[in-house]
Parts: C-alpha cells; structure tokens; sequence
C-alpha cells in the first residue's frame, strides 16, 4: 500500500518537477503535505477556463503563506481518477467535480464539508451551492442552463408565435411548431433534440422535460423509490410524448454532435445548453438566432442546473486553508473572468452586471433569466449516478420505439433495488 | 552399481526439474498476479454487495447476485445477443480470411499491394473504426446516401444503429471488415508451411483444385484452423468497444452483451458485487465452449 502510494505520487508528481513547481511528496493520508496544498481540475483540454484558474491560484499565492499546486486532467477521464486516487488514499486538497455526483462522494466520505463565511455563500446562486444532508460540500464560480435556440426567420416562415420568458409555449403550441417548422422546404427537421449525446447529457437535458410534465426522476420528498414517480401518468405522458417527437419525423435520431445541425442550418430549432449560444449566433447572426424558454409542459417550465463545482477532501490537512481560496475565489474579478471565458453565468449577481455576455443587453442574458426562474437541481441523493445511467438507457429506449410503461417499470426497478441495497443511502 | 546410477539419473532429473521452475517462474509470477488473483477476488466478490465506492463494508450475500442476473432481462438478452454475434462472426470472419488468403496466396502480380489494404483496418484502432462505420450508418451517412443513389430514390433512407432489427447485424458487418484480415495472415502463414511437394504429386496424380484443396491444403491447415477458430471465438465473446463506442447496447437491448452489461452494472452504476457475478458467469461460458472446442477439434491418435 506505502509502496504503491510512493510510486503514485511519483508518477503524479513528476509533470510538476518537469514544469518547475513545487513538488508535493504526499503521504498515505492523502492531501498535499507541508505549505503546499494540491488541487486538481478537469479543464485538461480546456485552454480558456484552465487559464483563468491559474490566475487565481496565482494571485492567491502571491498573498498566501501555504502555496497552491495545480493538476489539470481531460474531461473524460477525470472521474475515473479521482475514484481511483480515492480508493487508494491520494486524494488532492482541492478538486472540481461535476454537481450532481457531489451527494455520492460526500456520503462515500471524499469530501469534508466546506468551513466558508456565510456572507460568501448567501450571495451565491442556489444551484452552485451544493448542500447534502444540511452540509455545504461544493460551491460553483458559475451555472448554465438549457434553452430553446430558434431561427427567427423560420418562425416567421411558418407563422409561429414567438414566447417571451413569462409566456413560453404550451406542450401544444410546441408540438405544433415542430410540426409547421419541419414542414418548411429549406428544413428536413423541426428540432435538433442533441440525442446524439453520451455521458450525462441525457439526463441533463431531458430530466427538465419530464419534471415540467410533473414527473421526476426520485421521490423528493423520501428520497427512497422512484415508484409512481418516474413510471408515473405524468412520466408515462412525458415518455410517449418524447417517442412521438420522432415517430412524426420531428427531430432526427442521428443529429451531429455539440449542436452542429442548427449551426449549419439543417434544422431550425435547437434544445441547447447555453454553452452553444455564442457559436450559433456567429453562424446565423444574433438578430435571428432567438434564445427561447422551455416549453411549458404542464407544470411550468423547467431547465436543467448545477454545473462543475469546487469541493475540498475529507482527509486534507488543509480545510480551512482551502476554504479559504475557495471564497477567495468567489471574488468578482474572477467570477467574471470564469464566465467571459466559458460562456456560463457568474454565480453572483454582483458579476453577472460586469459580465461581457450577461450584462443587461449582453448576448446571453436570456439564459440567466431562464435559469433564475425555472432551473431546478438534479436530484441530490448518493443515488444519483445510478439514477442517471438508468434513466439515459430508459430514455434511448423509449427512443428506439419500446413499450413506454415497460421501459419506465423495468428503470423503477433498478433504481429502487439499487436504493434498497445501499440501505437507503442514510435517508 | 545400479542403485548409484539409478540415483545420479534422479539427480540429474531433479535439476532439470529445478531449472524448468526457474525458467518459468516470470511467466507464472506474472500470470498469478494478472489472472488467477483477479479470478479469485471476482469469484470472492461475486457473493457479496460489494460496491465501487461506498462508506459501508461489503457484506455475504450468498448468491443473491446469481438470482438477480438469471432474472434480469437485459442480462438475458445480452447472452443471446453475445452467442448470435459469435455464431455469425466465427465461420463467416474465418471462411471469408481463408477465401482471400488463398486468392493472395497464389503468385501474381499486385498481392503484396492487396494484402497490404486488407491489412489496414486491422492496425487501426476499433474505437477509430467505430467512430467512423457510426457516421457511415447515420440516417444521412454514406450507406443510406449510396443505396438511396443505387435505387434512384426510392430508398427509406434509416439511422442503421438506431433500429433493433438491424443494429446487431450493422455490428457484425464491420467487426468483421476489421478483424479479418488479422487471421487472413494467420492462414497465409499456414498456407505457406505446406510442402509444395504434395502440390507436384497431386498435380502428377491428375488431381483438380477442389481435389487438391480437400486433400493437401485443408489436412495441411488443421492446426491453423484450430487456433483460428479458438481465437476468434474468444474474441468474440467478449465483444465491447464497438458497443460502448457505437450504440451503448442500445436501441432496446438489442446489442448489449455480457461484457458491455457487467461494465455497466459494475463500473458505471458501481454495483462491484453483481459486475463480479456478470464476469463470473461470462468466465464459465468462455471456458466451457473453449474446452468442448479444444474436444472436438483435438488430434485423433
């Protein structure tokens, strides 16, 4: 175990000896040692973002007696390290994580609840806060959220109303303009409902829809069964609803990735993540690229929330130091520097003003209001990634034409032994 | 006099032996600490509730997990799925890599140049490949395009990944373009162990092709066939990248396998103790069918 933790900080630490940063030996505790704190990021293959953590760290530095050693990983692989540094007791101080698995690592003990100054957090929108069992465990320097792009000349091509944020389209008016849209010559389909998707983004983008139907994905209020819940009238409407999308030749099965089709004009609407909105205006122009709000599907709209967030591990040496940067990170300065490079929101409103996108009249500001008045958190059980991987294979599914009641009962079932197996989870 | 030789001859023995052990001991250290540890920790496992991460220790859960997956219908199609796909894929992979190794293998001009291009997909990466037959098989890739071309329209062009009747079948076409060629070199190499003797001889007894072949080539190709056969049916079995690349066992179950589910059950939904069992299970199949093969296709002295 000694052996292996040496060989593992070795390997970890020699890209830093190689860029001429402090080298952390770290012991079998985990955790950096001595006045260096380790803090890992997924920005990997992300120029823009990366660059701006790296700013702070080094302004934090320059006034910090304890000095901070970044690590960045690529996306994909980044869970996977972290699980398997945790299992091995090599866990950073700081790391990044995406929200929704943030209940999972904290009731699996990777992360100790954050000790930061309540002022800091009160000024933080809600859905970058990540709270557990009353504990604060992450915090987030930004959101996004999802929303309906559309070409403002096809809309006006097929006569279709346009919503504004308090008057978003009903599940009829949304059925009927996918249907007059994907009647229009120059397009083939109504919709591009970014199906081609992997990983968590099924669950991100097509959770809302089902909780707008009135549905959700777990009992909220119990947090043990998805019984009647997911496989409920209201999650039955939503997945035959879904299914008839492209039944009706709607919205293609086989879009091109990130949301390609509607910048290259294949089809004239999107449901998007407000990280495409820039690339499609660049492409059509922003006056006919419309930033529209989910459709109501019955129980108002919704859209998705939570994105990356910064936690601390539960056997650093250095929490309270950590925390620290964590607030110190929540600064203005950097919030806008975190959404001027990433394209999401700042988490507080005081940045949202200086924000280049989000300011009032910026380009993207609809999609902060979209997110302020109807963004709803996944659900934030230790459960949730079962969740999320059952509901996608029961999505794709009811996709591919199979039975809607079947295929909602058959994911009830897994997510409930899933639950019953962990004893609940501790709710 | 006898009893001293009798003894040195059992000396000399025992070093043999001694020395054998030593040189096998890397082979056996290593096989000991990447497979049979790993077997006996899964089969450890694989009776408990064992989790990926977890706060809580694994608990005995006898074979509940065994239950579970003998009633788990993705589980079960997957079975049915994996078989279907090693049924097709072996004679055809096999037959179609003897049939283009016997046209290389005669001496004309241009072979190096065609064996060269049946070679290319093998030494690309599957998950490469994947990605790119995924683009070809999308409802406006280039298979669609070509038929709706070749039928002057009146093609209903489909997204071939994303319909259950033909996903499967989609799979298999390409895990076999990519593979072939990889055991097409396999029996050339047997091809050109035979004595070129034989040929002169049946060719002197007046023999046709078909003679020759059923006679000389195919007796000559035995023990190739047999490991060809054991190869490809293990590497069948254990189909994976093209799923997780390509459909995700998707739509409807339709090409989910043992592997891609245990990887999912196990790693993805972190349940480690029923992913255990799924390996378990998956471990028992591959090692029946490789014995009864070994059986049927063993020397009869």
């Amino acid at each position: 175990m000694k052996r292996r933790n040496l060989l593992l900080s070795a390997a970890v630490s020699a890209p830093l000896l190689a860029l001429g940063a402090a080298c952390s030996s770290s012991t079998s505790r985990g955790g950096g040692s001595g006045d260096t704190i380790t803090m890992w990021t997924h920005n990997g293959g992300n120029a823009e973002e990366l660059a701006v953590v790296e700013k702070v760290v080094e302004d934090f530095n320059a006034q910090s007696e304890k000095q901070i050693a970044i690590e960045s990983f690529p996306q994909a692989s980044y869970n996977d390290a972290i699980v398997a540094a945790a299992a091995s007791g090599d866990l950073p101080d700081i790391l990044d994580l995406d929200g929704p698995i943030m209940p999972n690592w904290a009731w699996s003990g990777y992360l100790a609840p954050l000790e930061m100054d309540p002022a800091v957090i009160d000024a933080m929108l809600p859905t970058t806060v990540g709270r557990f069992q009353d504990q604060i465990y992450s915090v987030g320097p930004y959101d996004t959220a999802m929303a309906v792009l559309a070409r403002k000349s096809a809309l006006e091509a097929a006569a279709v109303r346009i919503p504004e944020i308090d008057t978003p389209w009903t599940l009829e008016e949304f059925n009927d303009a996918m249907a007059a849209l994907s009647e229009l010559p120059d397009y083939e389909f109504g919709i591009d409902l970014g199906v081609s998707e992997t990983a968590e983004w099924w669950s991100y983008a097509y959770s809302p829809m089902l909780q707008s139907f009135g549905g959700d994905l777990i009992d909220r209020d119990t947090y043990l069964s998805a019984d009647g819940v997911l496989n409920g009238p209201e999650g039955i409407e939503f997945g035959a609803w879904f299914q008839s999308v492209f039944e009706k030749g709607w919205a293609s099965k086989t879009p091109t990735t990130g949301g390609a089709d509607f910048g290259q004009g294949v089809v004239p609407m999107c449901w998007a993540g407000g990280w495409q909105v820039l690339t499609a205006q660049e492409a059509h122009g922003a006056d006919d690229v419309l930033i529209l709000p989910p459709p109501d599907f019955g129980t108002g709209p919704r859209t998705g929330a939570g994105s990356w967030q910064w936690g601390i591990s539960a056997d650093s040496p250095h929490i309270s130091e950590a925390s620290e940067f964590l607030s110190f990170l929540m600064q203005d300065e950097y919030l806008v520097a975190y959404s001027d490079a990433t394209g999401n929101f700042p988490t507080t409103a005081s940045a949202v003003e200086k924000s280049e996108n989000y300011r009032p009249g910026g380009a993207l500001e609809p999609i902060y209001e979209v997110s302020t008045k109807y963004a709803q958190v996944r659900p934030e059980t230790p459960a949730y990634p079962v969740i999320s991987s059952v509901f996608d294979k029961a999505m794709h599914d009811i996709m591919a034409g199979a039975d809607v009641q079947e295929s909602l009962d058959q994911a009830v079932s897994d997510i409930d032994a899933n639950i019953a197996s962990n004893d609940g989870y501790g709710f | 006099m006898t009893v001293s030789t009798r003894s040195t001859r059992r000396g000399t023995l025992r070093s043999e032996e001694r020395q054998a052990w030593v040189l096998a001991a890397p082979a056996l250290i290593l096989l000991t600490m990447f497979l049979v540890i790993p077997i006996l920790i899964t089969f450890g496992l694989s009776f408990t509730n064992a989790r990926l991460i977890s706060p809580n220790p694994p608990s005995f859960r006898g074979v509940d997990n065994f239950v579970r997956a003998f009633q788990d219908p993705t589980f079960l199609r997957s079975i049915l799925n994996t078989f279907v796909f090693a049924a097709v894929v072996v004679p055809i992979q096999s037959g179609l890599a003897l049939a283009i190794a016997l046209l290389v293998n005669a001496k004309v001009k241009g072979t190096a140049a065609f064996r060269t291009l049946i070679f290319m997909p093998v030494v690309t990466s599957m998950v490469v490949v994947s990605v790119l037959w995924s683009f070809m098989y999308q409802q406006n890739g280039l298979i669609n395009q070509a038929l709706e071309q070749l039928t002057a329209g009146r093609w209903e062009s489909f997204g071939w990944l994303q319909d259950e009747r033909t996903a499967l079948a989609a799979v298999i076409l390409l895990s076999v373009w990519q593979a072939f060629g990889m055991h097409m070199i396999i029996w050339l190499s047997g091809l050109q162990m035979i004595d070129p003797a034989l040929y002169e001889a049946a060719a002197l007894d007046g023999a046709s092709y078909w003679h020759s072949f059923r006679h000389v080539t195919w007796p000559g190709l035995r023990s190739t066939m047999v490991f060809i056969l054991i190869t490809i049916t293990i590497a069948a079995l254990g189909l994976f990248v093209q799923i997780d690349v390509m459909t995700q066992g998707g739509p409807q179950d339709s090409t989910s396998t043992i592997v891609y589910h245990a990887v999912r059950k196990g790693y993805r939904e972190q349940d480690m103790g029923y992913g255990a069992a799924l390996s378990l299970i998956f471990f028992v199949i591959v090692l029946a069918i490789s014995l009864i093969q070994r059986r049927i296709t063993r020397d009869k002295d």
